[in-house]
């Protein structure tokens, strides 16, 4: 029984560390999606953003500059994005690839010519690091039954951006339903016409958007190398981006929801990586490559409307043209 | 001379090769309701689009109130109290109605307030002028005509003094579009300034106070409406004088070729789009479908050609079944004689990326006489084209050309002439002449008429009623789905759109 309890602790745990950078990519994708901008290329800028803020914290000490490094490599990949498919209204799925690609080659050039590690940072030392951090009220609450274990030992002590990542859910419900920036978003991913029509700009808004989906992009891939890892590692994202699209259809564009898909995703991927090897009761041996596709195939299953119909933004994916 | 709100000084405008408005002088007087006419094309919107700031003219300039003023986006128009009303509907659809109408206009980053505030005016505006919409209703959930007062709503709120129409009428009954009318007089009393685009001649002459024409782009006269008759405005939209009836003689109807039986359809989302129709046509007759747009028309010619599937019903074509549950697939059928021109030719129709000549054999490209073995014989396809454009004088001439690059009413020739010269015994035709101009519109309805005294059976759809009449032997009306009566040709346009607006139905439910 205490084994059982245990190694559920254990997965629950692992599921909060793994979900984080699927959340801050699917969040991210939301606010580019949300205004008719696909972005395949989440996978990429979390990557570049990922290298970005090894390097520079390896090099600096400091976390945050790695950070800010992370977020502007990755808002400058979210507007080459932009530039491409806004102003030159070029077909998004292409430019999403064209960013994957230039990320994992580029990352993995840089790494080797300035460190000489096969494509690898160096480590990076504790201090330059997202340390966890204690929450207030951890050592006070720890005694308490039940509740204490959970907020000094789940909740607390945990490295900064995870939270930031679980804060930015609220937070994003309450830019797209309560402000002005919000409902012209939804607006243009809908309709970029009645938004022109309505006197607003539709290239500037949509920028806006991209600029969102970067910075968040950026967020994810220095949690990913500076937060959970320590260092950067050649492919380290490994189709989390392509998890974050994916969660993000489950999700169908909404954050909340989005939180649940990637913490189901991170679940599933927390679950495999646990039992490998394992057998399930019941079940028998599960071989691990198909919890790793389970995400995947729960879209799939999605998608061909069996839970419900995940409709897109109906101008998602097309470039607003007003003159043939 | 009274004070002009809105002068257009020699405008001028092209979509890369197309001249769509050429040398443009307009002047519009305050406080009057000002018609434009034009057929499809003429370059209407394009200069109404223009005044809003949502193209940018090549040449010319615009006054407002007498200043001159460079309207670079639809912002400026909206400060300058221009608003617009968009042939199309600019609305976010599964937006409610407050947030479309308050969208570019929130006040403060946060909606809170601009919400409470546009709320209060919505009500304001509602009760001053009868344009009651529920305010949290979304828009895909309303009807075109209320979507169409949303629209209204939206530019009254951004305080427009001047307001362009662009053809507000083509989605409303006649009782609907009277109410429009009587709302646009109001506006007009209060001093307002009113454009009222339209192709229809009666509403010209029933609202407007001067009426400007356009023909291909050009502006060619400008008139008292009190002081030119229908004939006259008919004459300048077309460049010259025009049946506006159709001629045709007597029909005589034969054996029964099409017949749909109690059929029912329902769209993906499960709504009843066609509920329990039942109808004939015969074999030299013409049988019209007359209705508001949407209200199941679309859905029925859909199912009887096989591209929809129904979910209970029959229909027989020359006696015999035809699968509608999902096996009958539209090749078979026209392999039995049915041909069909779709409403929406750029969806159904045609390929537009396309050239002529494939258009030309578009679904009939197994028959083997456009084969040579396993692959097209290209040389007799082309051969075939040339004399369908030939027949049907489509221009250019030329069976090499992107069908994108016809105009619409050359395009709607290409599906006309692939499907009635596969001589089929019965012809389904939706929208014949929509997006096709005044000339053509003559030469297709003769098509259709042509068709009838060969002794084809012919099923019409069209949201023209004028269409309707002048070319049915009967006519049936479709509201919400249903068959709600029959009539003969001669029906009164006002009978026919007391049945389009389901009035008698509510009056005997009652
Ligand atoms: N956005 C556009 N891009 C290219 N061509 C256009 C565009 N809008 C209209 N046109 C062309 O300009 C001409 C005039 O169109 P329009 O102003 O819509 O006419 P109307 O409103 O009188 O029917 C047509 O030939 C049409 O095909
Ligand atoms: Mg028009």
């Amino acid at each position: 029984m205490m084994d059982f309890l245990i190694a559920t602790a254990q997965v629950l745990d692992a599921t909060v560390r793994l979900s984080v950078p699927l959340l801050l990519a699917c969040l991210a994708g939301l606010y580019s999606e949300r205004a008719g901008i696909f972005d395949i290329g989440l996978e990429g800028k979390m990557l570049a953003g990922a290298f970005a803020a090894a390097a520079t914290a390896a090099y600096t000490g400091s976390a945050y500059i790695g950070l800010l490094a992370a977020v502007l490599v990755s808002v400058a990949l979210g507007l080459v994005h932009g530039f491409a498919s806004i102003t030159h209204r070029g077909n998004q799925i292409v430019s999403g690839m064209a960013i994957n690609f230039i990320a994992a080659g580029t990352t993995v050039m840089l790494g080797q010519a300035w460190f000489k590690q096969g494509g690898r940072t160096p480590p990076i030392a504790d201090a330059a690091r997202f340390n966890a951090i204690d929450l207030p009220g951890a050592e006070a609450l720890r005694d308490i039954p039940v509740i204490g274990p959970f907020y000094s030992g789940f909740i607390s002590g945990r490295p900064l951006l995870v939270y930031v990542a679980f804060l930015l859910v609220p937070f994003t419900w309450w830019v797209l339903y309560r402000t002005r920036f919000g409902l012209r978003l939804r607006a243009v991913g809908e309709n970029p016409a009645a938004v022109d029509t309505a006197g607003i700009s539709v290239p500037w808004l949509r920028y806006r958007a991209v600029i969102c989906c970067g910075l968040l992009c950026g967020i994810a891939g220095a949690y990913l190398s500076t937060a959970d890892g320590a260092g950067f590692g050649r492919d380290m994202t490994a189709g989390k981006g392509y998890i974050a699209l994916a969660a993000l259809i489950f999700a169908k564009w909404r954050p909340v929801q989005a939180m649940f898909a990637c913490l189901l995703f991170g679940f599933l991927d927390a679950f495999a990586i646990r039992n490998q090897g394992h057998p399930l009761p019941l079940i028998g041996e599960v071989p691990v490559q198909l919890m790793q596709a389970l995400p995947y195939i729960l879209t799939i299953v999605l998608l061909a409307g069996f839970i419900g119909k995940a409709i897109p933004p109906k101008a998602g994916g097309v470039a607003y043209v007003k003159e043939r | 001379m009274a004070e002009s709100a809105i002068e257009l000084v020699g405008i001028d405008k092209r979509f890369g090769a197309v001249h769509a408005n050429r040398d443009i002088h307009l002047r519009v007087e305050k406080g009057t309701i000002h018609g434009i006419i034009g057929e499809n094309g003429a370059g209407k919107s394009t200069l109404m689009s223009i005044l809003y700031g949502f193209y940018q003219a090549d040449n010319g300039e615009i006054r407002i109130n007498g200043a001159p003023a460079r309207i670079s986006d639809p912002n400026t128009a909206i400060a300058l109290g221009i608003g617009m009303v968009h042939q199309h509907f600019m609305l976010v659809e599964n937006f409610t109605v407050l947030e479309n109408v308050m969208l570019g206009v929130e006040g403060a980053p946060l909606l809170k307030r601009g919400i409470a505030k546009a709320r209060a005016e919505l009500k304001r505006l509602e009760q001053e002028y009868q344009l009651d919409v529920d305010p949290d209703a979304l828009i895909e959930e309303l009807p075109v005509g209320l979507q169409q007062r949303v629209e209204i709503l939206k530019a009254l709120y951004r305080g427009a003094e001047i307001l362009v129409l662009d053809e507000p009428t083509g989605v409303l009954t006649p009782a609907e579009a009277d109410h429009l009318f009587r709302i646009l007089e109001q506006l007009k009393a209060q001093g307002k300034t009113i454009v009222l685009i339209t192709h229809k001649l009666r509403e010209i002459m029933a609202v407007t106070d001067n009426v400007s024409v356009m023909r291909q782009g050009s502006m060619v006269a400008t008139r008292k409406t009190t002081e030119t008759t229908v004939e006259e405005l008919a004459e300048l939209m077309v460049g010259r004088r025009v049946l506006l009836r159709v001629q045709k003689g007597e029909a005589k109807p034969g054996e029964v070729k099409l017949s749909v039986e109690n059929l029912t359809v329902r769209d993906s989302r499960g709504v009843i789009m066609v509920d329990n129709a039942s109808f004939t046509v015969r074999a030299g007759e013409i049988v019209g479908i007359a209705g508001v747009a949407g209200n199941g028309q679309s859905q029925l010619i859909e199912t009887v050609a096989g591209i929809r599937t129904a979910v209970s019903g029959r229909v027989l074509l020359d006696g015999q079944v035809i699968d509608i549950t999902g096996a009958a697939d539209p090749g078979e059928l026209r392999d039995r004689g049915l041909a069909h021109v779709p409403e929406d030719r750029h969806h159904m129709g045609l390929v537009l990326a396309f050239e002529e000549y494939e258009n030309s054999i578009l679904g009939y490209h197994d028959d083997p006489l456009y084969l040579n073995g396993p692959f097209l014989d290209i040389q007799a396809i082309q051969a075939d084209a040339r004399k369908k454009i030939e027949k049907y004088d489509i221009r250019p001439s030329d069976p090499r050309l992107k069908t994108a690059n016809f105009s619409g009413g050359n395009q709607q020739k290409i599906v006309l002439a692939r499907e009635i010269e596969r001589d089929p015994g019965v012809l389904i035709i939706g929208q014949p002449t929509r997006g096709v101009d005044v000339g053509a519109i003559e030469f297709i309805h003769k098509r259709i008429i042509e068709m009838r005294d060969a002794g084809k059976a012919v099923l019409l759809v069209s949201v023209e009623l004028d269409e309707i009449r002048s070319l049915s032997d009967r006519i049936l009306v479709m509201f919400a789905g249903r068959i709600v009566g029959e009539r003969d040709s001669d029906a009164s346009e006002g009978e026919l759109g007391l049945l389009m607006a389901g009035v008698e139905q509510q009056e005997a439910a009652e």
